[in-house]
């Protein structure tokens, strides 16, 4: 085991310094001058453009730029971004909001996900399955834009349940909305991928061996068939949590959170590259600690993974 | 151990005469996308407590159809039984209620299935699975189901079991793995247990340990014993009766070694002859021409008819039933039966 | 093809749908066959190939065929969108009242689903709007599916070193979301067109393909007709392609169909951000953010784009889904 993670701790090193040097390379080596961006309409003094561009590092080889970069990034520190105002500050604030909004979104395509996989999974060709798989194939066909108009439009405009947009991002009820609309698609996922999981198993060897032992069915279906059938729905979860929170971007920007999402937006619109590295930076390293926390509790849900 | 107990459990029940199951006139279908697949038409049996049972047939003939009907471990649908009695101890099964019947399997009738890495759980220990067994028929503790799982290891002479109670399924080799299917079978010292291929997926050599083992544990326990097989070989050593089955039908039915002295059927002709035999070496090997049926669309008269060397009108016309056979004289054979228009001639080689 | 499978009528195994007895039979069956029955093993072969069988399965399932002809539809429309309406897409119709309410009656006119803020006929945009979608969809297909097809078939042939490092550079791709990465990407484009939408999300979504590839080539290398294939003196270029391609390809496809519905949607959340489509080109994505300012007087406005768009991405994930299942007896 503890073999198992150390090398899987080696394979993640070149992975991070990969997805971090790639995101640098295509924020700051793409055609677009950031700086003089900067400046709006307005000429920009060539003096001033070039000594900005000197505190930022800009004039140097793309490779120093990261190398300067990550040397700074192991000591904490993510840089300034062009508004004078430290990235880890930005982050601070935005970060929060995001996570709120991605754990209330997590547990409610878990918990809702799940019964209905199982519902569906277990009475299959019933109305209730014929229900579970339209609604689900309609929520993975909208987009989520849309979906969020649509919910904007019934729950806000229509029964006057919630504001349109949120006023305090802080405030937890705020975000139940958004929260739904962000969970939604990985709902529809949950829910079909424990339908098929529960149908494999039902077939399998080791169900027919439960019956034939003359087991009563709550026992066949909590001890043998559904253990058996969430490993993979369990890996799915696992990795959904860093996508949630990068899938952000849409449902913040359009519900008005103050989260990650829409500090990225802007950023990127802006060419406000220190601000755009330093989130991603992070979003990787959520997405890398997730996935080898799944391979570890997959390894331990599944006993026949060996940790060669 | 608990000798005492069960065999007070044994003589509070009622004592029963005849067969401890027999199973009478079943059919069962399969609904298919493509039409209904007439899997068993048709078969009757029987096994008396001691006895053994073997049903041989090539995949498809319904012997393992039936062998999960008896279970009831089909799934209704796409199966269905139209037709037919299976009873246990002289009651029909078909016709119990649910939980009555579940009570039944496992502790009564128990099965062996053919390959036991996808028959047990991946995901549970072997302790957790046989002691599963005490836990839902007998509601013991935790504790104790996990010291009756290791004296069952012992039973079925799995070494180190104590150590090895809370390893997975694939952690064991294929024959120590049957070993445990047995002991699973064994756990309640049910009257009668079902074997489906239980050494087809083993090395030869393993296949003859665990075939000894199952016969002598049935032995000790005087319990009664189906033996689905496709394999001759296995069936010879063991077997008390043979039935054999083609097309959801039984064709045949001897006492296991006039069946290989004296074939019947020529189905059961064509098998014989196309096993290698050491003295007939260099000659060419005989195999029965064509293919098994479609069980979707049987040919009318006797299934086998198309393959059969001996086929006339009649064997497409009508369908044979299971004829006594006796001997040239008319002396009855006991328990012996095909159903082949020409058994005589079968039987008597011509 | 099919046809054979239809008139085999010495199937020696009934197919009796979902059952324990495709376990119980399959297994005993090439041993006992063997010794009790000739067979023709290259009529068998034909029969019982696992593509026959599938086009087999897809043509009696509703689902597909449903799928199938609104696919083709949109396909039409989108090289030939000026069949279906008369109206200039681009013409601002600015008469006195610019934000008309659908014209039930206009069938297939200019005013039918109404007019947007613009004055612009919703109906005509959302005909011309299919192009963009479909064309950014299959383009974007198309090259993950040779990019990712390619890295993991190098991966899982090679093994060894070559797999590792092919390996890590496709971990490293698939740490970046797709529609973050994309953002970026795009943002380095002064004017954005179709193509440049289609060569961001190819550079992006290449991983997943290319990591069922792998898969499916480290399991169809062990099979024995590559092992003999090899022992015979294949080439390599030969085993990959002949031998290993063909077997490995299935589970592809099924993730490629279902990915295509995603890149529609990917293409239209771009667009809709601002960062996609740019006008000229009619996109569903840049009608649905327009309509936003107009939302509460004029739905309509979202809802024609909204629906072609979700109707779509819909049918591509309805297709993938039925190809899977036809592809995968394991999940019927």
């Amino acid at each position: 085991m503890g073999s198992y993670v150390l090398r899987r701790v080696l394979q993640m090193i070149p992975v991070f310094f990969g997805t971090t040097l790639l995101i640098f390379v295509m924020v700051y080596s793409l055609p677009g001058d950031p700086v003089t961006a900067l400046f709006g309409d307005k000429a920009a003094d060539p003096a001033v453009v070039a000594s900005i561009k000197h505190t930022y590092y800009l004039d140097q080889p793309i490779w120093k730029q990261y190398l300067h970069y990550m040397g700074n990034l192991f000591q904490g520190d993510f840089g300034t971004s062009f508004t004078g105002r430290p990235v880890s500050d930005i982050m601070a604030d935005a970060f929060p909001v995001t996570i709120r909004l991605a754990l209330m979104a997590f547990v409610f395509e878990m918990v809702l996900g799940l019964a209905l996989g199982v519902l569906s999974g277990l009475k299959r060709g019933s109305i209730a399955d014929t229900l579970v798989l339209i609604l689900t194939l309609v929520v993975i066909s909208i987009p989520v834009f849309v979906l969020a108009y649509i919910a904007q439009t019934v729950f806000a405009t229509n029964l006057g349940w919630v504001t349109p947009t949120v006023q305090d991002s802080y405030d937890l009820t705020q975000l139940v909305l958004p929260a739904t609309v962000l969970g939604s698609l990985s709902l529809a996922y949950v829910a079909r991928l424990t339908r098929t999981s529960i149908g494999e198993n039902l077939r399998a060897d080791y169900i027919r061996t439960a019956v034939a032992k003359g087991l009563p069915r709550r026992t066949i279906i909590s001890r043998h068939l559904l253990r058996n059938s969430l490993i993979p729905v369990v890996t799915f979860l696992g990795t959904d949590l860093g996508a949630l929170m990068g899938g952000a971007i849409v449902t913040e920007g359009i519900f008005n959170v103050q989260g990650i999402g829409n500090v990225l937006y802007r950023a990127i619109n802006q060419k406000e590259g220190p601000t755009v590295v330093g989130i991603v930076t992070v979003l990787v390293i959520v997405y890398l600690v997730a996935s080898l926390l799944v391979d570890l509790l997959y390894a331990v849900l599944d006993p026949r993974i060996r940790y060669a | 151990m608990n000798t005492a107990v069960d065999t007070a459990k044994r003589e509070r029940e009622a004592p029963y005469e005849g067969p401890l199951l027999d199973v009478r006139d079943l059919h069962v279908e399969f609904v298919t996308r493509d039409g209904v697949a007439k899997a068993v038409n048709g078969v009757d049996y029987s096994v008396s407590a001691g006895e053994t049972l073997a049903v041989l047939g090539e995949s498809g003939s319904g012997k393992s159809v039936t062998a999960q009907a008896i279970m009831g471990i089909l799934d209704m649908p796409p199966a269905r039984i139209p037709r037919g009695e299976i009873r246990f101890r002289g009651r029909d099964m078909l016709t119990m209620g649910k939980e009555e019947r579940r009570k039944i399997r496992g502790q009564k009738i128990a099965m062996i299935f053919q390959d036991a890495l996808s028959a047990l759980n991946p995901v549970l220990s072997v302790g957790y699975q046989l002691g599963e067994m005490f836990r839902a028929h007998r509601g013991v503790s935790r504790a104790e189901a996990r010291e009756k799982a290791v004296e069952l290891m012992e039973r079925v002479r799995i070494p180190a079991a104590k150590q090895r109670v809370n390893d997975y399924p694939h952690q064991f080799s294929g024959g120590m793995r049957q070993r445990i299917m047995i002991a699973m079978a064994l756990a309640l010292e049910p009257d009668l247990i079902i074997a489906d291929e239980p050494t087809t997926a083993l090395d030869v050599t393993v296949q003859a340990q665990v075939m000894d083992l199952l016969a002598e544990l049935q032995a000790e326990y005087n319990m009664g014993l189906i033996l689905i097989t496709h394999d001759l070989g296995v069936v010879a050593d063991v077997a008390d009766k043979i039935a054999v089955m083609y097309a959801g039908r039984i064709v045949e039915t001897a006492p296991v070694h006039e069946l290989y002295a004296r074939p019947a059927h020529p189905y059961t002709r064509g098998l014989l002859d196309s096993i290698p035999r050491l003295d007939q070496k260099g000659q060419e090997l005989y195999a029965i021409k064509g293919l098994p049926p479609n069980l979707l669309r049987i040919p009318p008269g006797c299934a086998f008819n198309p393959r059969c060397p001996r086929a006339q009108d009649v064997c497409r016309a009508e369908v044979p039933d299971l004829f006594p056979v006796t001997e040239e004289d008319g002396t009855p054979l006991e328990g012996r039966g095909s159903a082949c228009f020409f058994w005589k001639e079968t039987l008597h080689d011509r | 093809m099919p046809d054979i499978h239809d008139e085999d009528s010495y199937e020696p195994h009934p197919k009796p749908g979902v059952s324990h007895l495709d376990y119980a039979g399959e297994q005993g069956m090439a041993v006992e066959q063997e010794t009790l029955v000739e067979r023709d093993p290259v009529k068998r072969e034909e029969a019982r190939s696992l593509w026959g069988d599938a086009w087999r399965d897809l043509r009696g399932r509703p689902i597909f065929l449903i799928s199938a002809v609104l696919i083709l539809l949109l396909v039409v429309m989108a090289i030939f969108p000026w069949a279906f309406t008369d109206t200039d897409p681009r013409k601002a119709d600015l008469v006195n009242d610019y934000l008309r309410r659908p014209n039930w009656g206009d069938v297939f006119g200019g005013g039918w689903f109404g007019y947007d803020a613009q004055g612009r006929s919703i109906y005509a945009r959302v005909i011309y709007g299919a192009r963009a979608s479909i064309t950014v969809g299959i383009f974007v297909t198309a090259a993950v599916t040779v990019l990712g097809g390619l890295t993991g078939m190098v991966a899982g042939y090679f093994g060894g070193a070559v797999d590792a490092v092919v390996s890590r550079i496709t971990d490293i791709f698939f740490g970046i979301p797709l529609l973050l990465g994309a953002l970026v990407l795009l943002n380095a484009f002064a004017t954005r067109t179709v193509w440049s939408v289609v060569i961001a999300l190819g550079v992006l979504g290449w991983t997943q393909i290319a990591r069922v590839m792998r898969g499916a080539v480290l399991t169809v290398k062990q099979a024995d007709f590559v092992v003999a294939g090899r022992a015979l003196g294949a080439g390599t270029g030969r085993l990959m392609f002949r031998h290993i391609l063909p077997n490995a390809i299935a589970p592809v496809i099924v993730v490629a169909t279902i990915a295509l519905g995603g890149y529609i949607a990917t293409e239209a959340t771009l667009s809709f951000l601002g960062i996609g489509l740019q006008d000229p080109t009619i996109s569903w994505g840049i009608d649905i953010s327009s309509a936003q300012k107009v939302i509460r007087t004029a739905p309509y406005v979202l809802f024609f784009p909204a629906a072609a768009l979700s109707v779509t991405v819909l049918a591509f994930i309805m297709l993938g889904d039925a190809v899977r299942d036809a592809l995968d007896p394991k999940l019927r």
